[in-house]
């Protein structure tokens, strides 16, 4: 038999790469293209009337709309398959990981189900938000107290 | 419209998006973890005031990422605790992110009454 | 210590059937499954039905073949990759056979074989059974992964559970396919937590088996040695390591072996990246391609482990590593 290190070394060697450069490629027109999509929305919004800041939150609520629409219709994933982080990290990939626990867990009934589905993969995102958040504000409080 | 600001919307945009692909390819960090990282890097960059200027420059580059959703809530928190005080850092984090969160629980509740999973397909 | 029993009253396969999906109805053994169907549902709302209802599909399927009833079947031994193996008892209980539900992962094919054979071997009044195996890539992904309609990148080790079941039912009747050897595998650890790359965390199950197989049996007179669902990354760790280690026979071992999870699907037309995986996979190439074969006669003496992963989605996130086990049972041509 093998030991684990020798064994490690054999996973490693036979273990396909991720095609770094295409991924990466990918990410960056995906992950571009939806942010320029988000800026030309922005200044529509703007144009509209809205104001700045809003208008930018708008941007959020549309992007996140649109990837609950794409992650129903069942296109969402088989984009995400070659987008991989473009999608991921864009608000997109929070929408769709919100959306896709709530459709898969229709099954099981819309309390215990959805209800408490729908924060799987999303949770961590949501808490440590919240998190680290708080505790920016404690620093914050100190921080502005003393100065 | 700035053409500009829209190119540095994309190239910002994109480099973030970049930067986790690496991490995930090379590390083999899972997708939630890199999620969870970029918003408290967001949180981070809005609390010591690196945000506002990458948002000035990309707009949307930066507010799209996640990391934009986390500066907002650092934004929220130091507002909220400017009117309120100490209290403030537990009311700031759900109010900032509150847009975020309720429009993806009620798009994906809406999407779970409408919509059905369908198989995986290679 | 790990023995083989070599049986002397064989047990034969006295009927067999494969059912799938729309993917395994695609791949290049499509044309011989007994039953595909293209929704994957089967009928049914959701995936952890309808795999419960593949498998009592291809039973029923695997009797109608014989013209036997379910009251000629004295146990039956099924297993899935759901919680507590709930689509194999959920699916089969209608036929009213005792039941003994198994787990062992992708191994369970085999599993269910060799436990059958053995109580089929030794008992007087039991003169047949039937062992049913099954998986669902839906249900597995949901269990096991993320949401289905979640957008992720599946890593170039990783693979494609199938949505498959194999049907088999064991007797004392003669036929031209016969399990004539079995020796239970021992859990092995896989040294990886990876569970994008469940190939190499089975691959020394695997090796450790046919290892242990061969120390008294002469590979000359094998056809093949076919393992369960080690894909592309677990076939060649094994091959690498039967002929690094094994000074005697590793060669010849290494140019025996073949992987069900190799089969199932076209490399070139399916992106199922290293291959074929889940209870299905072994069990539904095992019905499809590899008992018509012999019943042909055109492989007469076959090695077949099943590959099982043994983890749980707990046991990884508190950083166990994934064990991995090959039982093992000979076939035989029967004139």
């Amino acid at each position: 038999m093998e030991n684990s290190k020798d064994y490690k070394k054999r996973i490693k060697r036979h273990t396909p790469k991720s095609p770094i450069f295409k991924d990466c490629l990918l990410a960056f027109v995906f992950g571009g293209a939806i942010s320029a999509i988000g800026e030309i929305l922005a200044s529509l919004y703007i144009y509209f009337g809205a104001e700045e800041q809003t208008s930018y939150t708008l941007v959020t609520v549309t992007l996140i709309f649109v990837s609950a629409l794409l992650t129903g219709l069942g296109v969402f994933d088989n984009i995400a398959r070659y987008a991989g982080a473009g999608t991921l990290v864009p608000v997109t990939g929070f929408a769709n990981s919100v959306v896709s626990s709530a459709i898969d867990t229709k099954a099981e009934g819309l309390i215990l189900g959805v209800g408490s589905k729908i924060f799987t993969v999303a949770g961590p995102v949501i808490l440590y938000a919240i998190l680290s958040g708080s505790i920016l504000g404690v620093i914050y409080y100190f921080v502005t107290l003393f100065s | 419209m700035d053409l500009f600001k829209l190119l540095m919307a994309f190239l910002i945009g994109g480099l973030i998006c970049v930067v986790a692909q690496l991490l995930i390819d090379l590390t083999r960090l899972t997708p939630a973890r890199i999620l969870v990282l970029y918003v408290c890097f967001g949180v981070f960059l809005g609390g010591v005031g690196l945000y506002t200027p990458l948002f000035d420059l990309a707009g949307a580059g930066a507010s799209v990422p996640l990391i934009g959703f986390g500066a907002n809530v650092a934004k929220g928190v130091m507002e909220s605790v400017d009117e309120n005080g100490l209290l403030g850092s537990l009311m700031g984090p759900f109010t900032a992110s509150a847009v975020g969160c309720s429009s993806a629980l009620i798009f994906g509740y809406l999407a779970a009454l409408i919509f059905k999973s369908k198989s995986k397909r290679t | 210590m790990q023995k083989i029993t070599y049986l002397e009253k064989p047990v034969y396969f006295e009927s067999y059937s494969a059912t799938g999906g729309f993917e395994e109805g695609r791949g290049p053994l499509g044309k011989n499954f007994d039953f595909i169907d293209n929704s994957d549902l089967f009928g049914m709302k959701t995936c952890e039905k309808a795999e419960a209802e593949m498998a009592r599909i291809n039973l029923n399927i695997a009797l109608k073949k014989k013209n036997l009833s379910p009251s000629d079947l004295n146990v039956l031994v099924a297993g899935d990759l759901q919680n507590q193996c709930v689509a194999s008892s959920g699916g089969l209980f209608t036929f009213g056979i005792p039941f003994l539900g198994l787990y062992g992962a992708c191994s369970t094919c085999t599993e269910g074989l060799l436990v059958l054979s053995a109580m089929l071997s030794t008992s007087k009044t039991y003169t047949r059974g039937a062992s049913v195996t099954s998986s669902h890539n839906s249900a597995a992904e949901r269990q096991f992964r993320t949401p289905l309609e979640y957008g992720g990148q599946r890593a170039p080790s990783a693979q494609w559970t199938a949505t498959a079941s194999g049907a088999f039912i064991l007797g004392k009747e003669k036929s031209h396919i016969k399990i004539t050897a079995f020796m239970p595998g021992k859990a092995i650890d896989g040294y990886t937590k990876d569970q994008s790359n469940m190939g190499a965390a089975m691959a020394l199950g695997a090796f450790d088996s046919i290892n242990s197989f061969f120390k008294e049996n002469n590979p000359d007179e094998f056809d093949l040695i076919m393992t369960g669902d080690l894909g592309h990354v677990g076939s060649n760790i094994l091959e690498d390591m039967l002929r690094e280690k094994i000074t005697r026979y590793g060669t010849k071992l290494a140019s025996l072996h073949n992987d069900c999870g190799l089969l199932l699907y076209d490399f070139d037309t399916q992106d199922v990246h290293s291959g074929a995986s889940g209870c299905g996979c072994s069990a539904s190439v095992l019905a499809s391609f590899i008992l018509p074969k012999i019943e042909r006669g055109e492989l007469r003496k076959i090695l077949f482990l099943s590959t099982g992963a043994l983890m749980s989605t707990s046991s990884v996130s508190q950083g166990d590593n994934i064990l991995g086990i090959a039982p093992a049972i000979q076939i035989e041509y029967e004139e």
